[in-house]
């Protein structure tokens, strides 16, 4: 028989039959002695002594004491705060807040930068670019990635990838589907496993190679009902047959961003009759695997040898130009890496608060609980155990907030993925794992001891005599003064969580009131595609049918003006062309050239943009094929090449595959490409050249698609209306893609309009924390403070002088908060310098408005008491208590 | 405080305690009032073992597994636990011997050096 495994119970009740069995024993034995039975019991009762107390003492022996008062400590906390439902309610619930809110966003902190990423041994992947001027993570030429591949002595494999489109046909309607071009080793090295199938074999990435491609999981399930016998099936692709030699699974991608990737293709594939030119920038950018050990400073080394030896060798495309290695770490998190951590910052100072707020809660209940602790002092409890009582009722507080809390993260961070910028990288992987309920679990433990000691600290240390004796009004003022203190504490942190929000307010509000140079206003871009039979067609019939689609399109209801567009979009895509100035001598290799953003457009692009002219004029339809070519520039061109002299009248040498002379007719304002801050970083010089003037080459290409520019009416019914049009021409050709230039102008700034909903949110909620931490902190007072005012009141005070006392304690409070949060946030908003935008970190305008509204919202918070202490009635106020 | 006070004798009390309980079940199972009487009758009615000690140091001497318990009735009908030494408790029982024995001898050498000086 094990004594342990016995449930206490069954063991206090042997024990209870064990001392029962000794008293009858003992009593028996009296009876001999004295004769009355009941004069017996009595006697052997007295030898026993304390019945309850011999059988506690004999409890303890058996050990698991801390256990048990822990247990006992937990049911009185609990009754004890079931009986204030209200302040539980508030408590709690100010905890899952805080607990909630950092646990959400530890969860995505986790999954996001902590987590590894989902490759083996991924510290050895580099994302691979070229590195040339105005491009510091240019895109890689295909002659060039082959010799990279071919030289390095410190990478064990090297792919390539560029994305692209297709326009899918045979497979349900017509459809334009995203891909990516691979080289064979893409998936190998990234040790991705096809779903079902195999990936591409070496040498499948030539050029004349079998046509093959891969398949996404989505794209699998979406048009093929996941089916397991598509192997060896074909898709029709560009008018092409691709045999489906595979399917990649459903979580993949690079850098973890694309959620919606339909195939992969063999770089090969690509008819591009370019793809072999050593200095065209066609998008390529690499990812390779170091060889094991190899670190990335000795890999930089090695490629900067590789790319000097090919400067030597091709003189004329490759030099100045060498390799940019960027761990795929950097690359996928760079970005948002401090925007994260701002925001786990930020959310901290919420937790922070929220302890504050309940410390000052429980202080202003201890106040009431005094006399039940002098008392269990005064009966023998010792210090300690009141210490643990008091922290057992706090924890108890923390547990519940933090159950809640965890559940408010579990459905909170749902939420808040789906709210996310589409650029989150790594979203998909973020979850509830057990790192983040033990952080949970921390910081729950965390604030439970937190908020909880200080406020046992200073009751337990009270004495028990002057609590008595002071009938529980003793110790007042140096307890209100630790509350204030705490309030004071806690309007500091929002301050500078508002400093921060405000920061980013006003950098958004800058960030819309940069005119990118053009009207977004009613414009929509789409891609378009004629019937795939049209890529076989010859230059001048693909104009001839964009021309009838031009008509088609311009006629359709809504439509106010109509641009097809090639090469440059602005703040979606980029395309440069080289040039040099006619009359100054050619340049002796591609180097010495001029690189220009190139805009292919037609005469009505000004008229969708509302760019403005500055001299000169715009294309006309008289600048077809057959007429002189002819091009507009930008000022910013203007002004670099032609700083004194009119542009009009001069002639550029446009090195885009083919030699072309082209004479400057006008002059257009510079329209930011880039994106809305950081434009004046990157390549300035803007170029346009009228659309139906692109070389033969470039048009019979154009056939694949390309993009259209609307200005309509209104935006949206006008694209139902486009989708018509174009159907009606033929249902073999797509429209696709569409965005409004104001959506696309929303997207570049999701970022930071993410980060900023996230901050003002935490500091609203911090700024209600704070000011029901001083409403309840005032109110407190003024009930302690009763008889005084009254006696004031009696004596004549006017009742607007009672007014401003109560106000005046409540804006001290915040007076000094908001100074300590003001000398706070100016060190603190320095690390937020990177996401700001035409605002200083110390910009008076946010820090005076964020200081005003703290003290309107402090007053107003200290209203309700201020009130009822100077409507008192002095005769109710002097009888109090 | 009542309750300091008592833990405060169990701690003056539980080495000789302890060795009077072990002792007095070496002669047989005995129950707790039996115990307190042998101890009282052994010791001419000068040691009186309060309850408040005694239990708590036969279930302390248990949870040491010294003595072992079970429920019997005694000679006039009455239910009791009645506790009885294990082989460990034997052992207990010779050392905490051996180690009264020694104290009890240099106590006794110290005090008859005293005595001795003192007639001197």
């Amino acid at each position: 028989m094990n004594l342990h495994w016995r449930s206490r119970k069954q063991r206090t009740d042997e024990l209870n039959e064990e001392l029962e069995s000794h008293l009858t024993m003992a009593t028996e034995d009296c009876v001999h002695s004295s004769g009355s039975r009941a004069a017996a019991a009595q006697a052997a009762r007295r030898e026993m002594g304390n019945f309850l107390l011999i059988r506690e003492v004999t409890q303890d022996m058996w050990g698991g004491r801390w256990w048990r008062d822990l247990l006992e400590d937990a049911q009185y906390g609990l009754r004890v705060l079931c009986k204030n439902p209200r302040f539980m309610a508030v408590a709690v619930l100010t905890l899952t807040l805080g607990i909630g809110a950092n646990t959400a966003l530890f969860s995505v902190v986790n999954g996001v930068l902590l987590n590894p990423l989902p490759y083996p041994h991924s510290e050895e992947l580099v994302t691979l670019h070229e590195s040339k001027p105005n491009f510091a993570t240019g895109s890689i030429s295909f002659p060039n990635f082959l010799d990279w591949q071919k030289d390095n002595q410190t990478f064990s494999s090297m792919a390539l990838e560029r994305g692209t489109s297709f326009i899918l046909t045979g497979l349900g309607e017509v459809e334009q589907v995203d891909a990516l071009f691979v080289s064979s080793d893409y998936f190998r090295q990234l040790a991705v496993a096809p779903v079902i199938g195999r990936d591409f074999a070496a040498g499948e990435d030539r050029v004349g190679a079998a046509p093959v491609v891969m398949i996404t999981a989505g794209f699998w399930k979406r048009k093929l009902g996941s089916a397991q016998d598509i192997l060896g099936t074909s898709l029709h692709l560009d008018g092409k047959a691709f045999t489906i030699i595979g399917v990649v699974p459903a979580d993949f991608d690079l850098l973890g961003t694309v959620r919606s990737r339909d195939l992969y293709v063999p770089i090969g594939q690509w008819a591009n009759p370019i793809l072999m030119n050593r200095s065209a920038g066609l998008g390529f950018h690499g990812i390779g695997r170091l060889k094991p050990g190899v670190t990335v400073a000795q890999a930089r080394a090695d490629m900067e040898r590789v790319t000097q030896n090919l400067a030597a060798t091709y003189p004329d495309s490759d030099k100045g130009i060498g390799a940019a290695l960027i761990p795929l770490r950097e690359r996928m998190l760079g970005q948002v890496q401090p925007f994260l951590l701002l925001l786990f910052g930020a959310v901290g100072f919420v937790l922070l608060i929220a302890c504050v707020n309940v410390a000052n809660l429980l202080l202003a209940r201890s106040n009431g609980r005094t006399h039940e602790f002098a008392i269990r002092l005064a009966l023998g409890a010792g210090r300690g155990r009141i210490l643990r009582q008091l922290l057992t009722e706090s924890l108890l507080l923390a547990v519940l907030g933090g159950g809640l809390g965890i559940l408010l993260a579990a459905v909170g961070t749902r939420t808040a993925l789906r709210l996310l910028p589409t650029t989150l990288p790594r979203a998909a992987e973020v979850a509830m794992d057990g790192r983040v309920l033990v952080f949970a679990a921390t910081i729950s433990l965390f604030a439970g001891i937190c908020f909880g000691l200080f406020p046992a600290l200073r009751m337990s240390k009270s004495g028990a005599q002057t609590a008595l004796k002071e009938g529980g009004r003793g110790s007042v003022g140096a307890r209100h003064r630790v509350q204030s203190v705490l309030v004071a504490a806690e309007m500091a942190l929002a301050v500078v969580l508002l400093i921060g929000a405000g920061l980013m307010m006003r950098t958004l509000w800058a960030l819309w009131n940069v005119s990118p140079g053009f009207e977004t206003k009613n414009v929509l871009t789409f891609g378009f595609a004629p019937p795939s039979t049209m890529t076989q067609a010859t230059a001048d019939a693909v104009r001839s049918h964009l021309r009838a689609v031009h008509q088609k399109l311009q006629a359709a209801p809504g439509v106010e003006a109509v641009s097809f567009s090639w090469g440059a979009l602005p703040l979606s895509s980029d395309d440069e062309w080289l040039f040099w100035i006619d009359g100054h001598p050619k340049p002796a290799n591609e180097n010495d050239m001029n690189w220009a953003l190139n805009y292919v457009v037609e005469p009505d692009y000004l008229k969708v943009m509302r760019i403005p002219l500055k001299s000169g004029r715009f294309f006309s339809d008289q600048d077809d094929e057959r007429a002189a070519k002819v091009a507009v520039i930008d000022e910013a061109l203007a002004q670099r090449f032609f700083s004194d002299t009119d542009p009009v009248g001069k002639r550029l040498h446009i090195n885009n595959g083919t030699d072309q002379m082209v004479e400057i007719v006008g002059v257009v304002g510079h329209v930011k490409q880039w994106s809305l801050d950081t434009d004046k970083d990157s390549l300035q010089a803007q170029l346009y050249t009228p659309f139906m003037q692109l070389p033969d080459k470039a048009m019979a290409q154009s056939a694949a698609g390309v993009g259209v520019l609307v200005r309509s009416e209104d935006s949206l019914p006008v694209f139902e209306s486009i989708r018509q049009a174009s159907a009606q021409m033929s249902n073999q050709q797509v429209v696709f893609g569409a965005q409004t230039m104001n959506d696309i102008i929303a997207n570049s700034l999701a970022d930071r309009r993410f980060s900023m909903t996230l901050l003002g949110t935490f500091a609203g909620v911090a700024l209600l924390l704070a000011s029901i931490g001083i409403y309840g902190v005032v109110s407190y007072l003024v009930g302690q403070r009763t008889q005084e005012i009254g006696v004031r009141i009696a004596m004549g005070a006017q009742r607007s002088q009672v007014l401003r006392l109560v106000l005046a304690q409540g804006a001290a409070m915040s007076a000094l908060g908001a100074i300590i949060g003001l000398a706070a946030a100016l060190p603190l908003t320095r690390l937020m310098g990177t996401l700001l935008f035409a605002v200083s970190t110390a910009d008076p305008l946010t820090y005076l408005c964020v200081v005003a509204l703290l003290l309107v919202v402090s007053v107003a918070a200290c209203w309700l008491p201020a009130h009822r202490a100077a409507r008192m009635n002095p005769v109710d106020a002097l009888r109090y208590e | 405080m009542a309750k300091q006070q008592y833990r405060n004798r169990i701690e003056l009390l539980q080495g000789t305690l302890d060795l009077m309980i072990l002792q007095t079940l070496q002669w047989g199972p005995q129950h707790g009032y039996g115990i307190s009487q042998a101890i009282r009758n052994r010791s001419g009615e000068i040691l009186q073992v309060d309850t408040g000690s005694l239990y708590p140091a036969l279930h302390r001497l248990e949870k040491q597994k010294w003595v072992a318990s079970e429920w019997k009735v005694s000679g006039n009908k009455q239910r009791a636990k009645y506790y009885r030494l294990t082989a460990a408790g034997k052992r207990q029982l010779a050392q905490e011997r051996s180690r009264w024995q020694r104290l009890t001898e240099a106590i006794g050498g110290v005090l008859d050096q005293a005595g001795n000086e003192a007639k001197s």
